[in-house]
């Protein structure tokens, strides 16, 4: 037999669109050196439903359950994103009782999408265990959610001006009883992965992101705070009642994928903290504003409180003028679970929005991944993915 | 550093360039040409004191029938030092719609670069790869114009690629069960 020579060739490697590790429908093409990767080049649009364009057509109200969709893990920060937006255009105070009850039902959400970031991220890599610990907590929380909201995914539940509708003391005791335990579970999946090898040698030094690069690329939520900076919308731009509780907010060092992984898991702890702190200070009253938008919004003009608006020109033209009194727009941002969610809305006075803009965290950590892929082995592709923890609903709206 | 004297400082720096802001709940949106719109974020992101390191978003508002120029091209930046927030807006006319791509400044404009285009076929000058991003490469026109429609304009009439592929998809089946 003749000995054959064997070299190291090019080669193109599909990745997804249906990859059970891409989170969703994302497609990679990957052009290979042997186990390098020397370039890849991210494919996205699959789930693209045109969110924007569809809620120029319909009234504010009705693109509430539009934003379910975004990012299915987490519906109800969603939502509330977009409330905040609204009534930060139309002028609605909101009551202190359904302040409290949204940032307790944000909170929740943060830590059930986490938990299926933990879950599979985790199975990615290799270990299994961890996923059904996960999804056992996870069904818990989904089981509280459809108490208050009757969904467990796609809740609908925040209203412009305040929530739907108002919770029980059964729900609450349930709740407590759940911040309770809560920590304790967190340590026991650390003890499930925190000591073991083969997790630490696949994430420790793995997809390093420096804190200008981090900055420079437009990251947030733990994949930003994983690289030690410390930003987050909650404290830095406090909504709801997030001013009047107290957490901390987990901040990394070396921005590899452990460091993000380890804030993460810290934030399940700040959030059971959160949620502890609601529930000790929820206070008594109504639950929806005066002035909150009807259900059923007549197609009538927005009224709108536009007494501090404050304008000037540099151009003399009567027609700008107008145009400035007739559009204002706004611009509100919430943390959701993987980064800042930001809806920027431009209104025209009408019952529809002239322009609605949804600034998703996925859609920039998707952008990041030819950078953080280029240069490093096939099998950390997977644990890239899974530790910038993208959600491709949202990453094409 | 509040609102008015970060106007007051972009004033005096490009006293040709801004056309007019607008405060409205508490947020402050400067509308500038579109010319030097490269130098005018370059500058707000290295002069100490404004620092606007960090950019939020880019997108694109089409005002057709209500103003000309018809597009605004929408800068949101932020300072992570200093906790302020900023709204740019650049106008584009229809014709030549064109603007610099900021790109070598952030290199997280790169994609919001290519779902402006995608969206409302504003051509980004200096960008390294501007494609489609979130349609399909061989779409017609731009989602996201106030001319394009909302519900399909076709009818009972079937998309034209959606023929295509079917009629793909039947020849595979029938090649599969001849062999």
């Amino acid at each position: 037999m003749q000995n054959r020579v064997k070299t190291v060739k090019e080669l193109v490697v599909n990745m997804g669109p249906q990859h059970p590790a891409t989170h969703g429908v994302l497609r990679l093409i990957l052009e290979l050196e042997g186990e390098v990767i020397r370039k890849c080049t991210p494919y996205i649009g699959y789930l693209h439903r045109g969110v924007e364009k569809l809620s120029e057509d319909l009234t504010y109200v009705q693109s509430l359950p539009l934003t379910d969709r975004l990012d299915y893990l987490s519906s109800m920060v969603n939502n509330v994103g977009f409330c905040i937006a609204v009534e930060k255009l139309v002028g609605i105070n909101v009551p202190e009782r359904a302040k409290f009850i949204r940032t307790m039902m944000s909170e929740m959400a943060r830590i059930c999408s986490h938990l299926v970031w933990i879950a599979t991220h985790a199975l990615d890599i290799g270990a299994m265990t961890v996923f059904l610990y996960a999804m056992r907590d996870r069904e818990s929380l989904l089981e509280l959610f459809e108490m208050v909201t009757g969904a467990r995914l796609t809740v609908s539940y925040p209203r412009v001006g305040g929530v739907r509708c108002d919770v029980d003391n059964e729900f609450l005791d349930k709740l407590y009883k759940f911040t309770e335990e809560f920590p304790g579970k967190v340590e026991e999946y650390e003890t499930l992965i925190d000591r073991n090898r083969v997790w630490l040698k696949r994430t420790k030094g793995v997809g390093v992101i420096t804190a200008e690069e981090a900055i420079n690329w437009g990251l947030t939520g733990p994949t930003l705070r994983g690289s030690g900076v410390y930003y987050d919308v909650r404290k830095f731009f406090p909504y709801d009642a997030y001013d009047k509780v107290e957490f901390e907010v987990p901040v990394g060092k070396n921005g590899d994928i452990y460091d993000r992984y380890r804030c993460r898991m810290l934030e399940f702890r700040q959030s059971a903290k959160i949620i502890k702190q609601c529930i000790e200070k929820l206070p008594e009253g109504p639950i929806l504003a005066e002035n909150a938008l009807r259900i059923r919004m007549p197609e009538s003009p927005l009224k709108i409180d536009k007494k501090d608006i404050i304008f000037e020109i540099y151009t003399e033209d009567k027609q700008i003028q107008e145009f400035i009194q007739k559009f204002t727009e706004v611009y509100a941002s919430v943390e959701a679970p993987r980064g800042e969610l930001g809806f920027y809305i431009v209104c025209d006075s009408s019952s529809k929005p002239y322009r609605m803009r949804v600034r998703a965290p996925s859609f920039v950590h998707a952008g990041v991944l030819p950078k953080l892929c280029e240069g490093s082995l096939v099998a950390d592709v997977i644990a890239n993915i899974g530790s910038i923890d993208i959600v491709l609903g949202e990453c094409d709206r | 550093m509040n609102h008015a004297e970060i106007v007051k400082k972009i004033k005096e720096r490009f006293p040709e360039e801004i056309l007019w802001f607008v405060c409205f709940r508490d947020e402050c949106s400067i509308t500038v040409k579109k010319e030097k719109i490269k130098e005018i974020l370059g500058y707000l992101k290295n002069t100490p004191g404004l620092d606007f390191d960090y950019l939020i978003d880019i997108t694109a508002v089409d005002y057709l029938g209500f103003r000309e120029p018809r597009f605004d091209v929408v800068y949101h930046l932020q300072s992570i030092k200093h906790r302020h927030r900023i709204r740019i807006k650049a106008q584009v006319p229809e014709q030549g719609c064109c603007i610099d791509s900021v790109t070598d400044i952030w290199a997280t404009a790169n994609w919001f670069e290519r779902e402006c285009f995608d969206m409302f076929g504003i051509q980004f000058i200096g960008h390294p790869d501007l494609r489609r991003i979130l349609m399909p490469e061989d779409w017609n026109g731009f989602p996201l114009r106030k001319d394009y429609p909302v519900r399909s304009d076709l009818g009972d009439k079937e998309w034209e690629a959606y023929k295509e592929l079917k009629e793909a998809a039947k020849a595979w089946k029938e090649n599969a069960e001849q062999s």
